[in-house]
């Protein structure tokens, strides 16, 4: 809990150190794991950060058109219980439900909390945890994006595939979903690089990501400038390649004459 | 064919749709026009269970539209609908607009559906646009791919909702000659339009409605010629001035 400790707080402020004297060095110096060096050690942190970050948008992807769709059906239930949820993980903050899925559900889960406390090694406990967390958390946010996405194209779009004799399950698969989510590809994008940002809130329950790394890294070497200056352009890095691949992905996905697409 | 008998229908509070009732027969053209607010397209939605209505039912060849037990896709399959905005799915070629549903809804090989489809949109006069998107088109060739795709479904009926109001006025004949093309061919039509040419060339009868009721139903010819009422003589002084 390194965000908590106010002694280390004090020890990296003293032993700050001027712009001029970065010394790079550093990064190949044995980490706190002495098996590796520094460089690696927040590397492997890098991709432990993708690797939840991963897990969540499957979950949050899934989840977050799940319960979008429920916002656009008839009847009055399913469209409450989608919601509900949307309103309960977007107001409750994400460190809350972070702790909520690592310190709580465990506890108040009979038989699988149990194996998740005692047969789980820690780092996948704190993996699950943070999936759960950042996955729910996220889907909320999608699944208000794809109600929009849905509700953009109109009743009109529905009708003409019902009219056709398609069921309702069939126009949301082959119509409306491969429509909307063509219009989303740029707002899930910015929601895929918040989750990778999100993924921090992940080091306080344990989780050995970049932030984390690049904070017990600082704290080893007394190298809080090169360590924290690694993190960012690692974040930077990543975020800019995933916004690479989203523009790829526009351009393959583009319709002629469609949203931007050539004529 | 198509029965529509006392058909009410509320939006909360408002009354759409106040006991109307219709005939159409088989090989029929029916044209139902009246001012914009008048119900006409939520009559014409009601026929194939698009909107629901509180009183009243729909008859389609012989099968209930509002009765639970109907299998409502399965009916709205055999009965072509086409939309002002058109409505074809942007993601999908020309062609696969028109394949989808004869392969998804009736079974029908690849194979066959993409014979089907060809052979339609050589009817509309649109062959060579198949591989093309439909926002690659203009308004009045979107129509008739429309009227194609609804076609492909071999229908016993078609519905019209308002076809030619979203266009330009240069592309509105192209569509009107099809749907002619249509009529002529005995396609029994249920027609939402204010084209009173298209009415006056191959409708048996106009229905007039104002109001979310049915004023007038009558052979096209003594509608033009000697409206019942004032609400339609109204109307109509002021859709033919021009």
């Amino acid at each position: 809990m390194w965000l908590l400790d106010s002694t280390n707080h004090q020890s990296l402020i003293t032993n700050h150190i001027s712009l001029a004297a970065f010394d790079f060095s550093v990064f190949l110096r044995p980490s706190p794991e002495s098996a590796l060096n520094n460089l690696s050690y927040l590397l492997v942190g890098l991709g432990w950060s993708l690797l939840l970050a991963l897990g969540s948008w499957v979950v949050a992807f899934v989840v977050g058109s799940v319960v979008g769709v429920m916002r656009t059906l008839p009847g009055r239930i399913l469209p409450s219980i989608g919601a509900c949820y949307v309103e309960l993980f977007r107001n409750v903050p994400l460190l809350v439900q972070l702790f909520v899925w690592f310190f709580v559900v465990p506890d108040i889960t009979p038989i699988l909390g149990d194996w998740f406390k005692q047969q789980v090694p820690p780092i996948w406990q704190e993996f699950i945890a943070g999936t759960a967390c950042l996955g729910l958390f996220t889907a909320a946010r999608i699944a208000e994006q794809v109600r929009s996405g849905i509700g953009s194209l109109g009743t009109g779009q529905l009708g003409a595939g019902l009219a056709l004799g398609l069921r309702r399950r069939q126009v949301y698969l082959l119509v409306l979903l491969p429509v909307a989510y063509r219009i989303l590809i740029p707002t899930l994008t910015s929601e895929f690089l918040n989750l990778i940002k999100n993924t921090a809130v992940a080091s306080t329950i344990g989780y050995l990501e970049l932030a984390q790394r690049s904070a017990s890294m600082a704290e080893t070497t007394a190298r809080v400038y090169e360590a924290f200056t690694a993190a960012t352009l690692l974040y930077a890095a990543l975020n800019l390649l995933v916004m690479f691949l989203a523009r790829a992905l526009e351009r393959f996905t583009a319709l002629p004459g469609f949203l931007g697409g050539d004529k | 064919m198509i029965s529509i008998r006392n058909v009410s229908k509320w939006f909360g509070e408002f009354q759409a749709l106040k006991k109307c009732s219709a005939e159409v027969h088989k090989g029929e053209v029916v044209v139902i026009c009246g001012p914009s607010g008048s119900g006409k397209s939520t009559l014409i939605k009601c026929v194939n269970g698009l909107e629901s209505f509180q009183e009243g039912e729909i008859w389609v060849d012989g099968i209930s539209v509002a009765d639970r037990k109907t299998d409502l896709p399965k009916l709205r399959s055999r009965v072509g609908m086409v939309f002002q905005h058109f409505e074809l799915f942007p993601h999908l070629s020309i062609l696969d607009n028109i394949t989808l549903a004869q392969c998804r809804v009736l079974g029908r090989s690849k194979k066959q559906a993409v014979e089907k489809a060809v052979q339609l949109l050589e009817l509309v006069g649109l062959a060579e646009q198949k591989p093309k998107f439909p926002a690659q088109l203009s308004g009045g060739q979107q129509q008739r791919v429309a009227i194609a795709r609804a076609l492909a479904m071999d229908p016993i009926a078609m519905l019209f909702d308002e076809p030619t109001s979203a266009l330009d006025p240069e592309m509105i004949n192209e569509v009107l000659d099809v749907m002619v093309e249509l009529a002529q061919s005995g396609m029994t039509m249920l027609v939402v339009t204010h084209e009173m040419g298209f009415a006056k060339r191959v409708a048996n009868r106009i229905i007039f409605m104002d109001r979310g009721e049915v004023v007038e139903d009558r052979p096209k010819q003594t509608f033009f010629e000697n409206p019942e009422t004032n609400r339609a003589r109204q109307f109509l002084s002021k859709i033919l001035t021009h």
